[in-house]
């Protein structure tokens, strides 16, 4: 495997795409979980314009990771506006305490 | 391609301390230094659009916003304890990675050469209109989340779960 731009990237795709999910298992903070949320969306805008210069057309790559980027931001507000009126009423950003609520 | 390689460490470490960190706005800092230099992936990979967009949506934007409900949420420290046990983690993380980065792998074709009959703003407003049209819903249903994030927490006509009477209209 020779470290060309493709390949390089390709990595940073697949590190993303895994620290993302890894945040998404362990963490148990609500904030931390949008943040975990973001890295994963950063990994496939970066797959998706990578694809798209692949095939020799960025153009559309890039109008997808645009909606996507798009998408992530809207997901970020109401995610963090999610957690902080869960924070208000219930007095804990802990996933496992907020579970245990329901009891 | 040293500069290349260090970018792509750079982004990850970045990442890793991102979800490490226990400060929540530690964390935000170190979310958009990744989101930086994804942008510079992006513009190295020919994207300068959505590079520019990145910059200035994922490390400008977003971190506003994640410190802003921060802020407001506070910060919260948790016990150790896990989930997900460790070994089923690292276990699910590695096939994970594994599977894609093979399928990936096998499927990579050699870049062509400076083909894009397509140009970036053709591609959004003529080939992908549809997806524009969604852009525009989805940036309306981001207003109504940051009305939720600004709206102010008065106490009254709020649910009390204990006594099962609503605070603000007690005697």
């Amino acid at each position: 495997m020779n470290f060309s731009i493709p390949n390089v990237i390709l990595l940073a795709v697949l590190g993303l795409l895994g620290v993302g999910l890894y945040g998404l298992l362990v963490m148990r903070n609500l904030i931390k979980v949008v943040v975990a949320l973001q890295i994963l969306a950063k990994g496939a805008i970066l797959a998706l314009v990578l694809a798209g210069r692949m095939q020799g057309a960025i153009g559309i790559g890039q109008s997808m990771a645009l909606t996507v980027i798009v998408a992530d931001t809207v997901i970020a507000v109401i995610g963090l506006s999610l957690a902080v009126q869960v924070r208000r009423h219930c007095g804990t950003l802990d996933v496992q305490a907020l579970s245990s609520l329901r009891r | 391609m040293l500069l290349n390689i260090l970018i792509v460490v750079g982004t990850l470490i970045c990442s890793i301390q991102a979800i490490r960190s226990n400060r929540l706005l530690i964390s935000a800092l170190w979310l958009a230094g990744s989101s930086a230099l994804v942008a510079l992936l992006l513009y190295m990979l020919g994207a300068a659009e959505v590079a520019v967009i990145e910059l200035s949506v994922g490390a400008g934007l977003v971190t506003v916003i994640f410190v802003f409900a921060i802020n407001i949420a506070g910060e919260e420290s948790f016990s150790i304890r896990r989930l997900i046990p460790r070994p089923i983690t690292w276990g699910l993380l590695a096939v994970t990675v594994v599977l894609l980065g093979g399928l990936t792998l096998s499927h990579m074709a050699p870049v062509l050469p400076g083909i894009d009959a397509l140009p970036f703003a053709k591609a959004v407003w003529e080939v992908r209109g549809l997806d524009a049209l969604l852009q525009v819903i989805i940036i309306f249903s981001g207003v109504l989340g940051l009305l939720g994030l600004l709206a102010e927490n008065s106490g009254a006509g709020q649910f009390d779960p204990i006594s099962g009477d609503k605070p603000g209209v007690k005697l």
